[in-house]
Protein backbone atom coordinates (compact mmCIF):
# COMPACT_ATOMS: atom_id res chain seq x y z
CA UNK A 1 0.00 0.00 0.00
CA UNK A 2 1.67 2.97 -1.09
CA UNK A 3 0.94 6.30 0.43
CA UNK A 4 1.12 9.42 -1.33
CA UNK A 5 -1.15 11.40 0.80
CA UNK A 6 -1.39 12.04 3.90
CA UNK A 7 -3.09 9.12 6.57
CA UNK A 8 -4.27 10.01 9.90
CA UNK A 9 -5.82 7.42 12.66
CA UNK A 10 -6.83 8.12 15.91
CA UNK A 11 -7.09 5.78 19.27
CA UNK A 12 -8.39 6.65 22.57
CA UNK A 13 -6.90 4.53 25.76
CA UNK A 14 -8.66 4.32 28.88
CA UNK A 15 -5.28 5.21 31.88
CA UNK A 16 -5.02 1.36 32.37
CA UNK A 17 -1.94 -0.30 32.41
CA UNK A 18 -2.06 -2.98 29.46
CA UNK A 19 -3.41 -0.98 26.81
CA UNK A 20 -0.61 0.43 25.50
CA UNK A 21 -0.83 -3.06 23.70
CA UNK A 22 -3.62 -1.44 22.10
CA UNK A 23 -1.56 1.71 20.79
CA UNK A 24 1.60 -0.71 19.72
CA UNK A 25 -0.68 -2.77 17.70
CA UNK A 26 -2.14 0.11 15.77
CA UNK A 27 0.78 1.88 15.08
CA UNK A 28 2.72 -1.69 14.22
CA UNK A 29 -0.21 -2.21 11.96
CA UNK A 30 -0.32 2.02 10.07
CA UNK A 31 3.80 1.21 9.82
CA UNK A 32 3.38 -1.84 8.35
CA UNK A 33 0.81 -0.07 5.51
CA UNK A 34 3.05 3.06 5.30
CA UNK A 35 6.12 1.01 4.35
CA UNK A 36 8.32 0.99 7.60
CA UNK A 37 10.98 -1.67 7.74
CA UNK A 38 10.45 -4.68 9.97
CA UNK A 39 13.14 -3.70 12.80
CA UNK A 40 11.91 -0.16 12.92
CA UNK A 41 8.63 -0.84 13.52
CA UNK A 42 9.97 -3.31 16.75
CA UNK A 43 11.36 0.28 17.62
CA UNK A 44 8.24 2.60 17.13
CA UNK A 45 5.89 -0.20 19.25
CA UNK A 46 8.53 0.13 22.43
CA UNK A 47 8.95 4.09 21.64
CA UNK A 48 4.77 3.99 21.68
CA UNK A 49 4.21 1.78 24.34
CA UNK A 50 6.27 4.15 26.88
CA UNK A 51 4.92 7.03 25.67
CA UNK A 52 1.66 5.67 26.55
CA UNK A 53 2.96 4.66 30.16
CA UNK A 54 4.18 7.41 30.98
CA UNK A 55 0.57 8.97 29.93
CA UNK A 56 -0.89 6.91 32.10
CA UNK A 57 0.77 6.70 35.10
CA UNK A 58 2.53 10.11 35.30
CA UNK A 59 -0.02 12.63 32.94
CA UNK A 60 -3.45 10.80 33.81
CA UNK A 61 -2.31 9.42 37.30
CA UNK A 62 -3.87 6.03 36.53
CA UNK A 63 -7.42 7.91 37.17
CA UNK A 64 -9.53 5.65 34.46
CA UNK A 65 -12.09 9.01 33.85
CA UNK A 66 -9.12 10.05 31.72
CA UNK A 67 -8.36 8.87 28.89
CA UNK A 68 -4.82 8.90 26.35
CA UNK A 69 -5.22 9.98 23.17
CA UNK A 70 -3.17 8.15 20.34
CA UNK A 71 -2.59 10.26 17.03
CA UNK A 72 -0.57 8.96 13.80
CA UNK A 73 -0.08 10.64 11.17
CA UNK A 74 1.93 9.46 8.11
CA UNK A 75 3.03 12.34 5.76
CA UNK A 76 6.07 13.27 4.27
CA UNK A 77 8.25 10.35 4.40
CA UNK A 78 7.79 10.41 8.10
CA UNK A 79 5.16 8.29 10.70
CA UNK A 80 4.25 10.86 13.30
CA UNK A 81 2.80 9.98 16.88
CA UNK A 82 1.19 11.78 19.19
CA UNK A 83 0.53 10.70 22.60
CA UNK A 84 -1.78 13.10 24.32
CA UNK A 85 -3.50 13.14 28.26
CA UNK A 86 -4.29 15.50 31.01
CA UNK A 87 -1.48 16.02 32.83
CA UNK A 88 1.34 19.14 32.49
CA UNK A 89 3.78 17.34 30.49
CA UNK A 90 7.34 16.51 31.12
CA UNK A 91 9.57 19.19 31.88
CA UNK A 92 12.93 17.30 32.19
CA UNK A 93 14.89 15.86 29.31
CA UNK A 94 15.82 12.35 29.30
CA UNK A 95 18.26 11.17 30.81
CA UNK A 96 20.60 8.22 29.65
CA UNK A 97 20.52 5.50 32.01
CA UNK A 98 23.10 4.74 33.90
CA UNK A 99 23.30 1.14 34.57
CA UNK A 100 26.34 0.96 37.56
CA UNK A 101 24.44 3.58 39.51
CA UNK A 102 21.02 1.35 39.31
CA UNK A 103 23.08 -1.46 40.49
CA UNK A 104 24.79 0.38 43.37
CA UNK A 105 21.82 1.30 44.46
CA UNK A 106 22.19 5.14 43.58
CA UNK A 107 19.53 5.48 40.92
CA UNK A 108 16.00 4.54 40.39
CA UNK A 109 16.05 0.88 38.74
CA UNK A 110 13.30 2.58 36.74
CA UNK A 111 13.28 5.60 34.76
CA UNK A 112 14.29 4.78 31.38
CA UNK A 113 11.08 5.31 29.47
CA UNK A 114 12.20 8.77 28.01
CA UNK A 115 15.22 7.38 27.44
CA UNK A 116 14.25 4.98 25.04
CA UNK A 117 11.57 6.59 23.33
CA UNK A 118 14.29 9.37 22.24
CA UNK A 119 17.32 6.41 21.49
CA UNK A 120 14.10 4.46 19.10
CA UNK A 121 13.06 6.97 16.90
CA UNK A 122 14.30 9.82 14.87
CA UNK A 123 12.39 12.86 17.18
CA UNK A 124 11.07 12.51 20.68
CA UNK A 125 9.37 16.29 21.28
CA UNK A 126 7.95 16.88 25.22
CA UNK A 127 5.13 19.54 24.71
CA UNK A 128 3.89 21.11 27.73
CA UNK A 129 -0.12 21.70 27.83
CA UNK A 130 -0.80 25.43 27.23
CA UNK A 131 -3.01 25.42 30.18
CA UNK A 132 -1.38 23.38 32.07
CA UNK A 133 -2.98 20.32 30.97
CA UNK A 134 -3.56 18.48 27.40
CA UNK A 135 0.03 17.84 26.97
CA UNK A 136 1.66 15.32 24.79
CA UNK A 137 4.84 13.34 23.20
CA UNK A 138 5.75 13.75 19.73
CA UNK A 139 7.30 10.82 18.00
CA UNK A 140 8.55 10.81 14.58
CA UNK A 141 9.85 7.91 12.64
CA UNK A 142 11.16 8.32 8.97
CA UNK A 143 10.24 6.11 6.49
CA UNK A 144 13.67 6.10 4.43
CA UNK A 145 16.06 5.14 7.60
CA UNK A 146 18.00 1.91 8.44
CA UNK A 147 17.74 1.45 12.55
CA UNK B 1 -4.71 -6.21 29.05
CA UNK B 2 -1.68 -7.15 30.38
CA UNK B 3 -1.05 -11.35 30.14
CA UNK B 4 0.05 -12.50 33.00
CA UNK B 5 3.95 -13.63 33.32
CA UNK B 6 4.59 -17.57 33.55
CA UNK B 7 8.12 -18.12 35.14
CA UNK B 8 9.60 -21.76 36.45
CA UNK B 9 13.28 -23.13 36.70
CA UNK B 10 14.83 -25.72 35.06
CA UNK B 11 18.24 -27.13 36.52
CA UNK B 12 20.30 -28.16 33.98
CA UNK B 13 24.05 -28.61 33.79
CA UNK B 14 26.72 -27.39 30.92
CA UNK B 15 28.29 -29.80 28.19
CA UNK B 16 31.19 -29.12 30.70
CA UNK B 17 29.42 -30.07 33.86
CA UNK B 18 28.76 -27.01 35.13
CA UNK B 19 24.95 -26.91 36.91
CA UNK B 20 22.89 -23.73 35.79
CA UNK B 21 19.30 -22.70 37.02
CA UNK B 22 17.40 -22.07 33.89
CA UNK B 23 14.46 -19.18 34.89
CA UNK B 24 12.02 -19.59 31.77
CA UNK B 25 9.46 -16.85 31.60
CA UNK B 26 6.26 -16.45 29.44
CA UNK B 27 4.31 -14.09 28.53
CA UNK B 28 4.63 -10.27 29.45
CA UNK B 29 7.27 -8.66 31.50
CA UNK B 30 5.87 -5.33 32.75
CA UNK B 31 5.04 -3.95 35.85
CA UNK B 32 3.49 -7.05 37.37
CA UNK B 33 5.75 -9.37 36.74
CA UNK B 34 7.69 -7.95 39.90
CA UNK B 35 6.75 -11.95 41.25
CA UNK B 36 7.13 -14.35 38.27
CA UNK B 37 10.54 -12.78 38.01
CA UNK B 38 11.90 -11.59 41.15
CA UNK B 39 10.18 -13.62 42.94
CA UNK B 40 11.23 -16.87 41.08
CA UNK B 41 14.84 -15.82 41.56
CA UNK B 42 14.82 -15.44 44.82
CA UNK B 43 13.95 -19.14 45.70
CA UNK B 44 16.68 -20.29 44.48
CA UNK B 45 19.51 -21.17 47.00
CA UNK B 46 22.08 -18.98 46.58
CA UNK B 47 24.69 -21.05 47.89
CA UNK B 48 24.26 -23.64 45.78
CA UNK B 49 23.33 -21.98 42.66
CA UNK B 50 26.25 -20.13 40.74
CA UNK B 51 25.36 -19.37 37.58
CA UNK B 52 21.07 -17.96 36.42
CA UNK B 53 20.40 -18.26 33.08
CA UNK B 54 17.08 -15.92 32.03
CA UNK B 55 15.01 -17.76 29.21
CA UNK B 56 13.11 -14.80 26.97
CA UNK B 57 12.53 -17.17 23.98
CA UNK B 58 8.44 -17.34 25.16
CA UNK B 59 8.43 -13.44 26.01
CA UNK B 60 6.48 -11.23 23.67
CA UNK B 61 7.15 -7.88 25.19
CA UNK B 62 8.90 -6.10 27.25
CA UNK B 63 8.49 -2.76 28.84
CA UNK B 64 10.92 -0.05 30.68
CA UNK B 65 8.91 -1.10 34.01
CA UNK B 66 9.57 -4.95 33.26
CA UNK B 67 13.45 -4.03 32.28
CA UNK B 68 13.89 -2.15 35.86
CA UNK B 69 13.01 -5.58 37.51
CA UNK B 70 15.46 -7.54 35.60
CA UNK B 71 18.01 -5.27 36.74
CA UNK B 72 16.50 -5.76 40.18
CA UNK B 73 17.30 -9.33 39.64
CA UNK B 74 21.19 -8.79 38.33
CA UNK B 75 21.34 -6.59 41.54
CA UNK B 76 20.61 -9.32 43.94
CA UNK B 77 22.46 -12.07 42.05
CA UNK B 78 25.73 -9.69 41.96
CA UNK B 79 25.61 -8.75 45.42
CA UNK B 80 25.31 -12.52 45.76
CA UNK B 81 28.32 -13.54 43.92
CA UNK B 82 26.07 -15.35 40.65
CA UNK B 83 26.90 -14.89 37.38
CA UNK B 84 23.71 -13.98 35.43
CA UNK B 85 23.01 -14.50 31.48
CA UNK B 86 20.06 -14.31 29.24
CA UNK B 87 19.14 -16.16 26.14
CA UNK B 88 16.42 -16.38 23.85
CA UNK B 89 15.51 -12.19 23.05
CA UNK B 90 14.44 -11.22 20.08
CA UNK B 91 17.06 -8.93 18.12
CA UNK B 92 14.65 -6.07 19.01
CA UNK B 93 15.15 -6.47 22.84
CA UNK B 94 18.81 -7.96 22.67
CA UNK B 95 19.31 -4.35 21.33
CA UNK B 96 17.40 -2.37 23.66
CA UNK B 97 18.54 -4.58 26.69
CA UNK B 98 22.14 -3.39 24.99
CA UNK B 99 20.75 0.74 24.69
CA UNK B 100 20.35 0.90 28.89
CA UNK B 101 23.49 -1.27 29.93
CA UNK B 102 22.26 -4.79 30.82
CA UNK B 103 24.91 -6.40 29.01
CA UNK B 104 27.56 -4.78 31.45
CA UNK B 105 26.20 -7.15 33.62
CA UNK B 106 24.50 -10.41 32.06
CA UNK B 107 26.04 -11.98 28.75
CA UNK B 108 23.28 -11.99 26.09
CA UNK B 109 23.04 -15.01 24.14
CA UNK B 110 20.41 -16.10 20.75
CA UNK B 111 19.84 -19.71 22.55
CA UNK B 112 19.66 -21.27 25.44
CA UNK B 113 22.40 -24.02 23.57
CA UNK B 114 24.57 -21.12 22.97
CA UNK B 115 24.96 -20.15 25.77
CA UNK B 116 25.11 -23.60 27.37
CA UNK B 117 28.50 -23.82 25.00
CA UNK B 118 29.63 -20.70 26.63
CA UNK B 119 28.64 -20.41 30.44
Amino acid sequence: MSESKATRVEVRLPSRLGYEKVAMSTAASVAKLVGLAPDRIEDLKTAVAEACINAIEHGNRMNENLSVGVVLQAESGALEVKVLDDGKGMRTQPRKPDIDRKMHGQEDPRGMGMFLMQALVDEAEWVPGVDGASSYVRLVIRLDKEA
Amino acid sequence: MQSETKSRIDKITTPTGHPLAVLRFEGDIASTSREAVLGLYQTLPKEETKTVLLDFTKVEYINSSGIAIVIQLLMEATNAGQKIAACGLSAHFTKVFTMVGITKYASLYASQEIALTAL
